[in-house]
C-alpha cells in the first residue's frame, strides 16, 4: 500500500497540471497582498463604513498578517475546490484516457486498494496545497504586513459584528482551520474520485465536479426557510466555510472576548463529523462502483 | 505438461449483446497459444476478463490451477501482458515507466534490472527520454518490456504488433520465440497478422461471434491432410454439383467458392475426376496457410465481415 | 393695592438677586473645579478598557491615555487593536469646560451614591456648536465632576461617569464610564459567505433597545501628571 502511494504521489509530482495549482494559489495570495499592500485602508472603510462617525481604531494595524490571511482565505476557499477538482478529478478518467487503467488493474492490486490509494494521494494533494496556502497567505502576509490583533467582520443572521481576536490567540485557530479546511477539501477530492471512474477523460469530471460545488453553494445561500430547513444541512457546501467556526471567539455575557474560545464548537464538530461522513460515502461508493466496472478503456 | 489456463464455459454480455459465448479452451504450460477471430469475435473481452479487467457474466477461469476471482493477486503477479495499444504514462521516462510497474507487480526494483529490460528491447539509450517523445515501435518495445519485468510465467499479448514495421514485427517474434523456448514461458497471443501467428504459435483457438469455432495444434489444424484446394472453373456451379454427387462430396467446403478441403496428394486424381466429366478447368490452387483456414471457417456462415485492419 | 404692587417688586427683585447669586455661585464652582483641571498640564495614564458594545466582540484592553493642554487626548492600545469610541476623545471634561464660553445654570443639587451633588447645566452660547447642552454634576466638597451629561447635534447623547480616588486634586478620575449612542454596525452586502452555525440571535426588543447604547469604561492604574508628553503622540 505504502509503494503504491509512493508511487502515486511521484505520478503527481510528475505532472505539470499539479503545478498548475499551486501557482494559481500563489497568483492569488499575491494580487491581494500587492493590492492591501497598496490601498488597504480603502477596503477598511468599506467594511467599517456604518461605525465610521463613531470609533476610531488604529487602522494600520488592523491590516497585519492574520487578518490578511483571512480575507485571502475567505476569497481562496471558494475556488480551491476547482484546484483539488483538477488532481483528484483526474485520478480514475486521467489513467482510462492515458490507457494505463487496464494496465493497473492487471497488476496483482486491488481495485478496492488502487482507490483508495488514489483517495489517499488526492488527500495528500489537498494538504499540500492547503499548506501551500498557509505558507503563502499566512506566513508570508505575516511577513509583509506583520502580526497584530485580528478583526473579523461577520454577518449573523440579520446582524453584522465585529470580533477582534488578540494576536497571541490566533496561530491555534489558522492551524484549527486549515485542518478543517484540508477535511472540507478532501469531499471535493473524494466527490471528484467518485465522478472520475464514470468517465474516460478528466474534462466531464472536472466539469461534473465545479458544477456541483456552484449548484450546491448556491443552494446553500439561498435563504429560503423551506431549503433552510430541508435542503441545507445535508448539502456539505453548507459546511465548506465551518472553518470561519474557528475565528468565531466566544464571548461572556457582556460581549466580552474570551481568549483561546469558541462560540459555537458543538456547531464546528457537528459540521466535521458531517464533512467525514460525506467523505466515507462518497469513497465507498467510489470502492462499490469502481470494483464492479468492466474497464473498456 | 500442466495446465495454466483453463477457460470453462465463459460468457460475457454488454446489455443484450453476447460478446463471449460459452467459450471453453485450454493453454499448455510452454505453448505460444495463438488467439484468433476477426473484429468484435471476442478476443479482447476474452483477455480483458483473464486479467481481471472484465467481470464474466457466467463461467470461471483458472491460472496456475487456482481459481482467477479467489487468487486474483497471487495469480496476477505471475502475468505479464500488453493490452491493444502499449500506452504508458506519457510524461514519466521509459525507465520510470517500467520501474512503476515493476514495483506494482511485486518485484524487487534494481537499476540494474531495469536497464537489462530496456537493452532487451532496444531502449537503453532512450532511458531516461519521456514516452511521449517515443515512435509507435518504441512504446510497443517499452509496453513489451513492461510485460516482462517481473519474470512473469504467463505473458498474455494482445495485438503486440500493432503499429510496428517489418523489422519490428521480426523482432517480437523472435522475443517471444526466445521466451517460450529458452525461458519456458506460456505465452498467449492475439494478432491479426496471421502470417505471424502460424510462423510461432503451436496451439490455437478461433473465435467468432464470440464462440470457440476450432482449438489444437497448429501443426494437426494445418496438416497438409487438411489442405484447402480452391478451384475456378468456367461454371464453377455445374462443377459443384458434379462434386457432390460424387465420392469427393465428403472434401467439399459449405460456402459459396468451390473449396475443398483434403490431403494434397490427392489432388491429380481430383483434376482427372473433374476433366473426365467435362469440366473446363481455369486453375488449382492449393493452400494449408492459416489465413485460408481461417477465412475457410469464418465465412462458412457467409460471414464477410471485414477483417481485421 | 400699591403696596400690594411693591410687595410683588420686592419678590421679584429678590428672587432675581438670588438667581444671580446662585449663578455667581456656580459659576465660582466651576472656576474653581476648572482650577483644579488646569493644574494638569499633561498626562500619561496606564488604564484598562472595557467596551460594551453590542456589535463588538472585544476583549478588555490595557491602553495608555495621553492628554496635554489644551484639549488633546488619546487613548492608545501600543499592544493591540482597540476600538475607541470617538466622543470618549472629544467630548471630555477639558472640552466641556475649557473656553467659558457658555451660560451656566444651577439646577439643584442631587446624589450620586452617598456624595451630593450639584447639578449645572452649561448652555453654550455659540448657537451652532456641536454640543446642544451639557449637564456636569459636581461634588462641591472635593471640586470634581462626578457626571456630565452632553447632548450634540450629531452624535446624540453622551454620559460620563467618573469616580475619583488618589489623583483627585488635579481632577483625574480613577474610573471613567462612557456612554454614548450608537449605530447598528452593517457589514456591506455579498463580501462574505458566513458560516451558519445554526445558533439564531434571541434577542429581545429591550436588547435591541439597549443596542442602542455603547459603553466604554475606562480604570486608571497611575497617571504621570505634568512629565510632558511628546506632540507625535496624537497624531
Amino acid at each position: 500500500m505504502w509503494t503504491l502511494l509512493q508511487i502515486e504521489l511521484f505520478k503527481i509530482s510528475k505532472r505539470p497540471r499539479t503545478y498548475i495549482a499551486f501557482a494559481a494559489v500563489a497568483a492569488i495570495v499575491f494580487i491581494f497582498q500587492f493590492a492591501f499592500k497598496a490601498d488597504g485602508q480603502s477596503y477598511m472603510d468599506l467594511m467599517l463604513q456604518s461605525v465610521k462617525d463613531t470609533f476610531t481604531f488604529d487602522r494600520v494595524q488592523a491590516i497585519n498578517g492574520y487578518f490578511m490571511c483571512y480575507i485571502i482565505l475567505n476569497t481562496l476557499l471558494i475556488q480551491v475546490p476547482i484546484l483539488i477538482a483538477l488532481i483528484a478529478a483526474d485520478s480514475i478518467s486521467g489513467e482510462a484516457n492515458m490507457g494505463t487503467l487496464r494496465l493497473l488493474i492487471s497488476k496483482p492490486i486491488s481495485r478496492t486498494q488502487l482507490i483508495l490509494v488514489k483517495f489517499a494521494a488526492a488527500t495528500i494533494f489537498t494538504i499540500f496545497l492547503l499548506l501551500w496556502m498557509a505558507i503563502t497567505a499566512l506566513f508570508m502576509s505575516l511577513l509583509i504586513f506583520g502580526t497584530g490583533d485580528m478583526l473579523v467582520f461577520r454577518s449573523k443572521g440579520d446582524e453584522s459584528q465585529i470580533l477582534l481576536i488578540t494576536k497571541d490567540d490566533i496561530m491555534w485557530r489558522y492551524l484549527a482551520a486549515f485542518a478543517y479546511a484540508t477535511v472540507a477539501l478532501t469531499v471535493i477530492a473524494a466527490l471528484s474520485l467518485l465522478l472520475s471512474i464514470f468517465a474516460e477523460n478528466s474534462i466531464g469530471p472536472i466539469i461534473a465536479t465545479v458544477c456541483i460545488v456552484i449548484v450546491c453553494t448556491i443552494i446553500s445561500n439561498i435563504n429560503v426557510p423551506i431549503i433552510d430547513k430541508n435542503v441545507k444541512p445535508f448539502l456539505f457546501t453548507s459546511y465548506l466555510v465551518g472553518w470561519k467556526g474557528f475565528f468565531y471567539i466566544g464571548t461572556d455575557a457582556d460581549g466580552k472576548t474570551i481568549r483561546g474560545s469558541l462560540e459555537n464548537w458543538p456547531a464546528i464538530r457537528k459540521s466535521l463529523l458531517i464533512l467525514i461522513a460525506h467523505i466515507f460515502i462518497l469513497v465507498m461508493a467510489a470502492v462499490v462502483v469502481f470494483k464492479k466496472k468492466d474497464i473498456l478503456s | 505438461m500442466s495446465l495454466i489456463i483453463e477457460v470453462n464455459h465463459l460468457s460475457k454480455k454488454f446489455g443484450d449483446t453476447l460478446a463471449v459465448n460459452d467459450l471453453s479452451f485450454t493453454v499448455n504450460q510452454g505453448d505460444i497459444y495463438g488467439f484468433l477471430g476477426q473484429n468484435g469475435a471476442g478476443k479482447s473481452t476474452t483477455i480483458r476478463m483473464l486479467l481481471t479487467l472484465i467481470h464474466p457474466t457466467a463461467g470461471n477461469i483458472k491460472l496456475f490451477g487456482k481459481d482467477l476471482s479467489a487468487n486474483r493477486s497471487a495469480i496476477l503477479q505471475q502475468v505479464g501482458a500488453v493490452i491493444e495499444k502499449p500506452d504508458l504514462y506519457k510524461y514519466l521516462s521509459a525507465y520510470d515507466n517500467l520501474s512503476i510497474f515493476a514495483k506494482m507487480s511485486g518485484t524487487k526494483v534494481t537499476r540494474h534490472l531495469l536497464m537489462q529490460q530496456l537493452h532487451m528491447v532496444g531502449l537503453e539509450d532512450r532511458a531516461k527520454d519521456t514516452v511521449r517523445t517515443f515512435s509507435q515501435g518504441m512504446k510497443q518495445r517499452l509496453g513489451i518490456a513492461v510485460a516482462l519485468v517481473h519474470n512473469p510465467a504467463l505473458i498474455i499479448l494482445d495485438e503486440p504488433t500493432n503499429g510496428l514495421d517489418p523489422q519490428g514485427i521480426a523482432d517480437i517474434r523472435n522475443l517471444i520465440l526466445r521466451l517460450s523456448r529458452e525461458m519456458g514461458k506460456t505465452v498467449l497471443i492475439s494478432s491479426h497478422l496471421l502470417s505471424e501467428i502460424e510462423l510461432i504459435a503451436t496451439r490455437m483457438i478461433i473465435l467468432h461471434k464470440g464462440k470457440k469455432m476450432v482449438e489444437g495444434n497448429v501443426a494437426t489444424l494445418l496438416d497438409p491432410a487438411h489442405t484447402l484446394i480452391e478451384i475456378e472453373t468456367l461454371d464453377n456451379a455445374a462443377a459443384k454439383q458434379l462434386l457432390l454427387e460424387s465420392e469427393w462430396a465428403a472434401f467439399v467446403q459449405p460456402n459459396n467458392q468451390l473449396q475443398l478441403m483434403m490431403d494434397k496428394i490427392k489432388v491429380p486424381r481430383l483434376i482427372n475426376f473433374l476433366v473426365s466429366g467435362g469440366v473446363q478447368l481455369l486453375s488449382v490452387n492449393s493452400s494449408h496457410s492459416l489465413e485460408n483456414y481461417f477465412l475457410s471457417l469464418t465465412t462458412q456462415s457467409g460471414n464477410v465481415d471485414a477483417f481485421a485492419n | 393695592m400699591i403696596r400690594l404692587k411693591k410687595i410683588a417688586t420686592l419678590v421679584v427683585l429678590i428672587l432675581i438677586s438670588f438667581a444671580c447669586v446662585q449663578a455667581q455661585d456656580v459659576n465660582a464652582l466651576i472656576a474653581k473645579v476648572k482650577f483644579n483641571i488646569d493644574k494638569v498640564n499633561d498626562y500619561e495614564a496606564t488604564a484598562r478598557m472595557i467596551t460594551n458594545v453590542s456589535f463588538l466582540k472585544v476583549p478588555d484592553a490595557d491602553v495608555k491615555v495621553y492628554f496635554k493642554k489644551p484639549n488633546q487626548l488619546k487613548i492608545k492600545n501600543e499592544k493591540g487593536i482597540s476600538f475607541v469610541p470617538k466622543g470618549a476623545v472629544s467630548i471630555n471634561l477639558n472640552n466641556i469646560l475649557s473656553g467659558g464660553k457658555y451660560t451656566a445654570i444651577d439646577a439643584g443639587t442631587d446624589k450620586i451614591g452617598n456624595t451630593t451633588v450639584r447639578i449645572v447645566k452649561l448652555l453654550p452660547e455659540d448657537d451652532n456648536a456641536d454640543v446642544v447642552l451639557s449637564t456636569v454634576y459636581i461634588d462641591e466638597a472635593a471640586l470634581v465632576i462626578r457626571r456630565a451629561k452632553t447632548t450634540t447635534r450629531t452624535n446624540g447623547s453622551y454620559q460620563l461617569e467618573m469616580n475619583y480616588g488618589k489623583y483627585s486634586a488635579f481632577g483625574l478620575p480613577d474610573k471613567i464610564v462612557f456612554t454614548f449612542d450608537t449605530k447598528d454596525y452593517k457589514l456591506p452586502k455579498g463580501v462574505t459567505f458566513d458560516f451558519d452555525d445554526g445558533t439564531q440571535n434571541n434577542r429581545s426588543a429591550a436588547d435591541k433597545a439597549k443596542s442602542k447604547n455603547g459603553k466604554a469604561e475606562i480604570t486608571f492604574s497611575s497617571y504621570v501628571v505634568n512629565k510632558g508628553v511628546a506632540e507625535d503622540v496624537f497624531k
